[in-house]
């Protein structure tokens, strides 16, 4: 049986065709297996950590004093520091609230030896000021806040102050911090007595009775 | 019989032996004879006997009632296979459904790798409120009504460090002026004695520092309870009482699953949420923020930050113990 490829020209091309198809299917096999194989190494190496980001909660928004007026619709008209003082003489020197018969009644007030516009910025009383006169924003308190219990901030940004939530891993998810004044009132910032929750029920520690 | 040995006086019998000799005679009292006393207090003493045993028995009975065979039969936790681990899971998640009512899931997150948890608390800042304690007893489905938590607050005097003498049973407003109040939770140590002392290999410590019990392996001998100098276990004298709609579905298989009754348990950091990322309860629930929670082995941690800065100390150094939570001041 005499096969030549000069009398057979056809076997030609059926060679050619078997061989493409054993290449090509060669390389899809290959591929799928390096695929296979690098996988779990580039999930590793080439795995960027998300880090969520650590939010503060927002100061308190600008005050608004309640007029004890109501619109047409019902809503409560409220007016801005600014709408009394602007009338009013700054005192730089007031330190408490007991004797005013006007606005601030009853507001108990134990800061040290600070003066109401020690904080309250007397050029704008819808803001605060720091030490060197810069303004600050009602909801940035924690910058005034700062100037003077360094040491709390300090402790706040290295999280060793001031309660949290959320994920102490950061690639997992977010934390939420509190700000000075959640826990804190501002007027009155030492921490109040509470009353104790969930007595204990078990038997360590009871005081003996003899 | 003839006639003159039935005339022959009765010896009365001492009494000193087994023989039933003089016993025959009537009983002035009653008019019996003593063979029907006997049988009488004999079947007396069987009853009561049969009563004592079955009453002492009870409890097993009860046992019995309460394990499913599947429960007796399982195999320690370290020795469950993923596909085993499944089947306990679901089966717990079911049991937990038919004797609370509550659909919870039960998951086994494992360790992280490389993270080794460290605990920090501020006792310049805690005021005793118990709101650790409060919350570890809702995130953890303790029994309800023994008021059951991981956490004790301990009252202590100013100048003293011994927490022996702390009183946890304080019920005045918080912070009193002259008292600091110090938390105390297992503190999870590099050389735990309760794992040394436990005979079934019920507990042990995990590769993130946690000691961790196999409340389906513990046999309730509480040895480990007595070797923890910080009082830190707890034991479930009762099958714990809780509402379904106050159990807590977010469940560990090692941490706050309900436990069976008769088994120990102890803080384990929240394992359910801080292998998954999340802080523990008690942290969250402070409101001073005297509570730190985070990796040892991070460098950067708030935790690794208080160690460097701050006067830390451990209770009970003495032991050498090397405890993982940590103690410390600000001034």
């Amino acid at each position: 049986m005499n096969l030549s490829l000069k009398r057979h020209p056809k076997l030609v091309w059926i060679g050619f065709a078997v061989l493409a198809t054993v290449c090509s299917l060669a390389v899809v096999w290959a591929q799928k297996n390096l695929k296979a194989s690098s996988d779990p190494e580039s999930a590793n190496v080439g795995r960027t950590l998300t880090v969520f980001p650590v939010t503060v909660k927002p100061g308190p928004p600008t005050p608004q004093l309640d007029t004890g007026l109501k619109d047409g619709r019902g809503t409560a008209i409220t007016a801005a520091c600014s709408t009394c003082h602007t009338s009013t003489t700054p005192n730089v020197s007031r330190n408490t609230a007991d004797d005013l018969f006007q606005a601030h009644r009853g507001l108990s007030y134990n800061h040290g030896n600070l003066t109401c516009l020690s904080c309250h910025n007397s050029k704008d009383y819808d803001t605060l000021h720091l030490a060197d006169g810069h303004r600050v924003a009602f909801p940035d308190v924690m910058t005034l806040c700062s100037q003077c219990h360094g040491t709390a901030m300090r402790d706040y940004l290295h999280g060793s102050h001031g309660g949290m939530n959320g994920y102490w891993d950061l690639t997992r998810g977010p934390r939420e911090r509190n700000n000075c004044v959640n826990c804190h009132d501002p007027h009155y910032p030492e921490f109040p007595l509470v009353q104790p929750v969930l007595p204990p029920h078990d038997r360590i520690s009871v005081p003996a009775k003899h | 019989m003839n006639h003159s040995e039935t005339n022959k006086p009765i010896t009365p019998c001492s009494g000193n032996c087994s023989c039933d000799g003089g016993s025959r005679e009537k009983d002035p009292w009653t008019g019996n004879d003593g063979s029907n006393r006997r049988a009488v207090l004999k079947g007396l003493g069987a009853t009561l006997g049969v009563a004592a045993y079955a009453k002492a028995l009870a409890p097993l009975t009860e046992l019995t009632q309460q394990t499913s065979m599947a429960e007796f039969l399982q195999k320690h936790y370290k020795e469950l296979t993923t596909d085993e681990i499944t089947v306990v899971l679901d089966r717990l998640t079911r049991e937990t459904k038919e004797q609370y009512g509550a659909d919870v899931t039960i998951s086994d997150p494992k360790p992280i790798e490389g993270v080794k948890f460290g605990y920090g608390l501020n006792l310049s800042i805690c005021n005793g409120c118990r709101k650790c304690a409060e919350a570890c007893h809702l995130e953890n489905n303790h029994d309800r009504p023994s008021n059951q938590s991981y956490i004790r607050v301990f009252e202590m005097t100013k100048g003293s460090m011994d927490f022996e003498k702390g009183n946890v049973h304080y019920e005045h407003p918080v912070p009193q002026p002259d008292k600091y109040y110090m938390p105390v939770q297992c503190q999870q140590c590099e050389h735990p004695p309760c794992v040394d002392v436990c005979p079934v290999e019920a507990t042990w410590k995990e590769k993130d520092g946690i000691v961790v019990v196999d409340y389906n392996w513990c046999i309730g001998c509480r040895y480990c309870e007595a070797a923890c100098p910080y009082h830190a276990r707890r034991f479930n004298w009762q099958k714990p009482e809780i509402a379904a709609e106050e159990i807590n579905p977010d469940q560990g298989y090692l941490s706050n699953r309900i436990r069976p009754q008769g088994v120990m348990e102890k803080c384990t950091f929240c394992l359910h949420r801080t292998r998954n990322g999340r802080l523990p309860a008690c942290l969250e629930a402070c409101p001073t923020g005297a509570r730190v929670f985070g990796d040892l082995n991070d460098p950067d941690s708030e935790i690794r930050w208080v160690l460097e800065n701050k006067r830390v100390f451990v209770l009970k150094e003495e032991l050498g113990l090397k405890p993982q939570f940590f103690y410390f001041f600000d001034e």
